[in-house]
């Protein structure tokens, strides 16, 4: 899994940091979306997939 | 025979979210996405900002691309509205009368934009909900910026703005009217903008953001439009906003007289759910479609976003959402457990052997944020209907605020601005359960302790 941010349009929801913390930050400054890790491990999958789903502002693609 | 399929009606963010999970969650069968505007799904919240501003162009609000969708084998139809469900066969009519027997039905589509009458035919006289609304709009704001094939006054642009209307939506394009340069009145029935969602507190700190740059405020209803024929063919134009009497400025002198020039008028007075075409007496349509907790309005039909009245699990009550957020996880939440019902009802397209999931209880914290120059406002929980609100922080100079919201002794809803990320998502906690209001007062001062 490889993951890619359209960060320019992040509304700062911080839903992706809370469904997958290890993955998602938020920066101190406007909450804008942080990627902590750009090819997570399995474990991580599934929660990274819900994360993406779930975003308002559609910022998160996920590439298999 | 041929499989039935499962129809989403609506293709924005709740019927994109429902069709995307009813083939993530193994449904096999055909996939119908029907949306009465011509593009493909698209996302809302940046047309009253980025796009009305001219920062993004319509293409970043794509919420997915042709080769996205590709995957999901949909029998795509744009341009198209359904007309009719008949809830007991789930056999949709859409436009030229066409019958459509579904195995399952998901209604997400979602509100249209309340108008003020006589405003049909008025040019200069907006609405803002579809792309096509803000582009024409956009139109107009931008000076000398007349968008291709659209036929809006171009030229000199327009100077003066009355936006009727000041909840959100008002809010947010006063704000980048503003940025843009124009004069920009807004004229509301409420004495506070914003009031009804977020209450007087907040709304009188947004009041002064607004006031600050330049925006001026009043509290009044519109009687009518003064316009002009410039003779052009294209009928009359809107030159100016009349307000009944007893109209005042929001700060509580007399709004100065009655009448308020204006080039371009946008009418943003809230909006009425779309379901207008759901007379089957099997449904309640009273303010939205209503559903029970699974989000089912009836055996089958399922409805998701801004157009679905349900109750939520938590709140006890039916509750209904125009919030982006809201939009996804509902679509997500109904399409499982549409799956759900047609699994523990017999075969269905999921065909595989696998145990039925359970329907689930849709029961989600909901959330919206507003862009007010350069203002985020977040908010968690219910904030609307409060019949208690203290604002543990307010910060004038420092422009930070957290209002907690009560109902019926628990502790509803909190909204932010200009707190740090991390203390933000700590107040989700707090009231993703109705708490007593003195515990979430305690756990509030807690998450706002530390950082």
């Amino acid at each position: 899994m490889k993951i890619t941010l359209d960060a320019d349009k992040c509304c700062a929801a911080g839903q992706c940091v809370l469904i997958a913390p290890e993955v998602f930050d938020q920066r101190d400054e406007d909450g804008v979306v942080v990627l902590l890790d750009a090819a997570p491990p399995a474990a991580q999958h599934d929660a990274v997939r819900e994360a993406a789903a779930i975003c308002p502002a559609a910022v998160i693609e996920v590439h298999a | 025979m041929t499989a039935r399929p499962i129809a989403v009606v609506g293709a924005s963010a709740a019927g994109l979210a429902a069709a995307e999970t009813l083939r993530r969650s193994g449904w096999r069968g055909p996939l119908t996405l029907i949306g009465a505007e011509p593009h493909l799904p698209y996302d809302r919240p940046p047309l009253s900002k980025q796009l009305l501003h001219g920062a993004w162009e319509p293409e970043k609000l794509r919420l997915r691309t042709e080769e996205q969708l590709a995957p999901l084998d949909l029998d795509l139809r744009l341009g198209t509205r359904a007309t009719g469900l008949d809830v007991a066969t789930r056999t949709l009519t859409l436009d030229g009368a066409e019958s459509l027997a579904c195995a399952g039905v998901v209604i997400a589509t979602g509100v249209a934009a309340r108008t003020l009458p006589g405003t049909d035919r008025l040019t200069g006289v907006h609405t803002l909900r579809t792309l096509d609304d803000a582009l024409a709009l956009r139109g107009r704001l931008t000076k000398g910026g007349t968008p291709a094939g659209e036929g809006v006054a171009g030229g000199g642009g327009t100077r003066r703005l009355v936006i009727v209307g000041n909840g959100v939506l008002g809010c947010e394009a006063a704000a980048v009217a503003r940025e843009l340069g124009h004069e920009v009145t807004v004229v509301g029935i409420e004495g506070t903008p914003m009031a009804a969602a977020v209450g007087t507190d907040v709304g009188t700190l947004l009041a002064e953001e607004h006031r600050d740059r330049g925006v001026r405020l009043l509290t009044g209803t519109v009687e009518g439009f003064d316009t002009t024929d410039p003779g052009d063919g294209r009928g009359p134009q809107v030159t100016a906003v009349r307000l009944a009497p007893g109209s005042t400025s929001a700060s509580g002198g007399a709004a100065g007289g009655t009448r308020l020039p204006a080039d371009t008028v946008l009418v943003a007075i809230g909006s009425r759910p779309a379901v207008d075409w759901l007379t089957d007496p099997a449904l309640d349509t009273t303010d939205g479609l209503r559903c029970d907790a699974y989000c089912a309005a009836a055996p089958g039909v399922y409805a998701a976003g801004d157009v679905a009245r349900w109750d939520h699990p938590a709140h006890g009550r039916p509750l209904r959402f125009e919030h982006r957020m809201n939009a996804t996880e509902q679509g997500m939440a109904a399409a499982r457990n549409l799956l759900a019902e047609l699994a523990a009802d017999g075969p269905t397209g999921t065909g595989d052997g696998t145990p039925a999931p359970e329907r689930r209880p849709f029961a989600p914290v909901p959330y919206f944020w507003s862009d007010q120059y350069d203002l985020k406002i977040q908010a968690y929980g219910l904030t609307a209907g409060a019949d208690r609100v203290e604002t543990p922080v307010r910060d004038r100079a420092g422009r930070r605020i957290l209002a907690l919201y009560g109902r019926e002794g628990r502790a509803v809803g909190v909204l932010a601005a200009g707190l740090p990320p991390r203390q933000i998502r700590a107040l989700r906690a707090v009231v993703a359960d109705p708490l007593p209001w003195e515990e979430a007062r305690e756990r509030i001062a807690a998450a706002t302790a530390a950082g």
